[in-house]
C-alpha cells in the first residue's frame, strides 16, 4: 500500500460533545482510497467473524467462505477440532477447495496434485524426488490466519498477530452474545439456508443501520403497520421501542461495539402458535429461571461487534458484511435455532425470521432501498456532511432511539484511521442508563 | 379473472377426464406472468387455492427441504395476501413507485398429472428495471396445480433461483 498523505484523514468527523455536534463527512462512503486504507487499518486490525462451529458438525465437514476478501476453508479436522485455512495451495496458489461445502478427508489441488489433510498438513506431493531432500513439508502446510479464537462456538480470525484476545475484545458484549445463544432450550446451532445478498451502498451504512432504532417506525412502516396488523399482533408494545424510557437502553463498549436493548412486542409467528410459545417459555424458565427467561423472551438486542458482526435477538440472526467497492457491499445472514427444536418451534422461528429479514422479508428490502438511496444521494457532494448528533443534547443522555451507538462505532473507526483524533466522551451517561 | 385465463383452462377441464395439454399450462402461466408484470396482484391472488404455498428456497442450498432450513420466502395465503397488500400499499419503499418488470417463461413441462392435480416445471427469467439499472432473476418453477371448476389453481408455487447469491440484485421485492 502506498503511503497516504496525512491530510487525507483530516476533518472526516466533527465530534464536539460541548455543542452537541457530530458530523461525518460523506467522503468516507465514496472515496476508493479511504476503502483501501480501511482494508488495512480496520479489517486487518480487528477480530472478524468466520462462522459457527455447528456449521461443520462432524469431522471432515467443511465450508469455504470469504472473510475480508480472503478465501477461507472452515473445517472440522479428523480429531474433531475446528480449523481455519487460507484456500490457496502452498505450491503455486490454486484453490484446494472448489466446493462451497461438503465432507472430505483431503483437500486436493488439481493444478499439480498436491494434497492436504484436514489439519492442513501436506500429505501428497506427486514426484517428490524432484525436490531431492529439500522438501520440508512442515513449511508447506496450508496457511492460517495469525490469530484464531472462538467464543461459544462463534469462530473469529484476525490478521493482527498481537491483537488482544477475543474475550477481551468482546468485553461486556459477551453478556449479550450469551443472550442471543441462550434463547434455545437445546444447543444453539446455525440453520441451513444462508441469506446472501448485496447492497449498492458503502459497508458502513449497513453498520450504522444495523444498530439504528430511530428508522424503525418509518422505514419499516409496512412491517409494523401492515404485516403485524394483518397477523393480528397488538402494536402498542412494539411502539414502545422508540419511546424514551428506562427500559430502552443503549450501551457502548470498548473497541466500537454497542448494544441497544429494547422491549419487544409479540412476534408474528408466535401469535398464531401460543402453545409453541408457551412451551418454549416454560423450557427457558426451567433452564434459566423466571427472571432470565422473561428477559430472553420479552426483550430484543441489536448487538454490533465492530467492525462488521451484527446479532439481532428478536429475529435470532447473525449477519456479517464486507465492502467490495466504496458503493457495494456483500452481506451474509444466518438464523440461529435450537438443535432439538420441535418442528413447530422451528417453523415459527423461521416464520419470524423471514417475516422481517432477508432479500424477500418485509423489513430488509426497505433497508436496502434506503441505504442505496443514501449512496445515490452522496453524488451531491455539495451536501458534504451526515448528521449523527441525536441524543447528544437529550437531558439525561442518549436512549436506544438515539444515535449514540453510531457515534461510538464512528469514534472507533476514526481512531483506527487517524491517531490524532480525540473522541468525544459520552460513555458515562450511557453506562449509567445501561446499569439500571 | 382475465378472460384468457378462464378460456385457457376451464373449458377443457369442464369437459373433464381429458388430459390437460402443455398448451393449456402455457396459456395459464403466460397469463399469470402478464398479471404480475401489470402489477394486478389482487387478481393474481385468485389463482391460488386457500391452502396454497408460495416458496423460494435459499440460494446456497436450492434443494433444501422447507422444513429443514431457512427459505427466502415461505408464504401461506395469509402471509402472501399481506405481501401483496404491502406491495400495493404506500409504505413498501423498495417498490414505491413500482419497478418495471418483464417475465419470460419457457421450457414448460407437465411432469405428472392425475384426475385433480398436475406437477409442472418451467424456467423463468424475470427482469426488474428500477433506478436505471436491470436486475435479472433466473431460475425454475416447480408448480403443483389443482384442476378445479374455475380453472387451474396453485397448490404450491415454488420459484427456485439459479443465482448463487443475490448480488447485485440485493433484494426480491417483486413476486418471482
Amino acid at each position: 500500500m502506498k503511503e497516504q498523505p496525512a491530510e487525507m484523514f483530516d476533518n472526516l468527523i466533527i465530534d464536539d460533545v460541548e455543542t452537541a455536534t457530530f458530523k461525518v463527512n460523506r467522503r468516507v462512503f465514496t472515496d476508493a482510497e479511504i476503502l483501501e486504507v480501511e482494508r488495512k487499518k480496520i479489517f486487518d486490525q480487528c477480530w472478524l467473524y468466520v462462522g459457527h462451529e455447528s456449521e461443520v458438525p462432524e469431522p471432515g465437514f467443511y465450508i469455504s467462505r470469504k472473510v475480508a476478501g480472503r478465501p477461507m476453508i472452515f473445517v472440522r479436522d479428523t480429531d474433531g477440532a475446528v480449523q481455519l485455512f487460507f484456500d490457496s495451495c502452498s505450491h503455486r496458489g490454486n484453490s484446494v477447495c472448489p466446493n462451497k461445502s461438503g465432507k472430505t478427508e483431503r483437500f486436493l489441488c488439481f493444478y499439480h496434485g498436491w494434497g492436504f489433510d484436514t489439519r492442513g498438513d501436506l500429505v501428497v506431493v506427486p514426484d517428490p524426488l524432484g525436490y531431492g531432500k529439500k522438501l520440508d513439508r512442515s513449511k508447506l502446510r496450508l496457511g492460517s490466519p495469525p490469530r484464531i479464537d472462538s467464543y461459544r462456538g462463534l469462530v473469529f480470525m484476525s490478521m493482527k498477530p498481537d491483537i488482544v484476545d477475543l474475550r477481551t475484545y468482546l468485553g461486556g458484549a459477551t453478556e449479550y452474545i450469551d443472550m442471543m445463544l441462550d434463547m434455545t432450550e437445546s444447543e444453539a446451532v446455525v440453520a441451513p439456508g444462508r441469506q446472501s445478498y448485496s447492497m449498492k451502498a458503502n459497508w458502513k451504512l449497513l453498520l450504522e443501520n444495523s444498530a439504528d432504532i430511530y428508522h424503525g417506525m418509518f422505514t419499516h412502516m409496512r412491517f409494523f403497520s401492515d404485516y403485524l396488523t394483518h397477523m393480528g399482533v397488538d402494536l402498542s408494545s412494539w411502539r414502545q421501542i422508540t419511546a424514551q424510557s428506562e427500559s430502552n437502553k443503549v450501551i457502548t463498549f470498548d473497541y466500537g461495539h454497542s448494544v441497544v436493548d429494547t422491549q419487544v412486542g409479540p412476534l408474528p409467528a408466535f401469535v398464531d402458535r401460543p402453545e409453541v410459545y408457551e412451551r418454549l417459555r416454560q423450557g427457558l424458565i426451567e433452564k434459566y429461571g423466571a427472571e432470565r427467561a422473561a428477559r430472553l423472551m420479552g426483550r430484543s438486542q441489536n448487538l454490533l461487534i465492530f467492525p462488521n458482526l451484527v446479532m439481532i435477538s428478536a429475529w435470532r440472526t447473525i449477519r456479517t458484511f464486507y465492502p467490495v467497492a466504496p458503493d457495494l457491499l456483500e452481506c451474509n445472514g444466518w438464523a440461529i435455532i435450537g438443535k432439538e427444536d420441535s418442528p413447530e418451534l422451528r417453523e415459527a422461528r423461521f416464520g419470524n425470521f423471514i417475516a422481517f429479514l432477508g432479500p424477500a422479508g418485509f423489513g430488509t428490502p426497505d433497508d436496502v432501498e434506503a441505504l442505496e438511496n443514501c449512496q445515490r444521494g452522496f453524488a451531491a457532494t455539495e451536501v458534504p456532511w451526515s448528521d449523527l448528533s441525536k441524543g447528544m443534547a437529550r437531558p439525561g443522555g442518549s436512549v436506544a432511539n438515539d444515535e449514540l451507538q453510531q457515534r461510538n462505532l464512528w469514534r472507533r473507526w476514526y481512531s483506527l484511521l487517524n491517531p490524532d483524533f480525540v473522541p468525544g466522551n459520552e460513555t458515562s451517561s450511557a453506562m449509567t442508563r445501561g446499569a439500571e | 379473472m382475465p378472460a384468457e385465463i378462464e378460456e385457457g383452462g376451464t373449458k377443457q377441464m369442464q369437459a373433464n377426464q381429458m388430459p390437460v395439454t402443455r398448451q393449456t399450462i402455457e396459456d395459464f402461466l403466460f397469463a399469470e406472468a402478464a398479471l404480475l408484470d401489470a402489477w394486478q396482484l389482487e387478481k393474481w391472488l385468485e389463482l391460488f387455492r386457500e391452502d396454497a404455498l408460495y416458496l423460494i428456497p435459499p440460494t446456497d442450498e436450492p434443494q433444501l427441504d422447507r422444513h429443514a432450513g431457512l427459505y427466502l420466502v415461505m408464504d401461506d395465503m395469509r402471509r402472501l395476501r399481506s405481501r401483496v397488500a404491502q406491495i400495493l400499499g404506500r409504505s413498501m419503499w423498495a417498490e414505491n413507485p413500482v419497478s418495471r418488470t418483464r417475465r419470460l417463461i419457457g421450457n414448460v413441462r407437465i411432469l405428472a398429472q392425475d384426475a385433480g392435480e398436475l406437477s409442472v416445471a418451467a424456467n423463468f427469467s424475470v427482469y426488474r428495471m428500477r433506478h436505471e439499472a436491470i436486475d435479472i432473476y433466473v431460475g425454475s418453477y416447480a408448480h403443483r396445480l389443482a384442476i378445479t371448476a374455475e380453472g387451474l389453481r396453485f397448490i404450491e408455487r415454488k420459484a427456485t433461483l439459479d443465482l448463487e447469491t443475490l448480488n447485485p440484485q440485493g433484494k426480491i421485492s417483486i413476486i418471482l
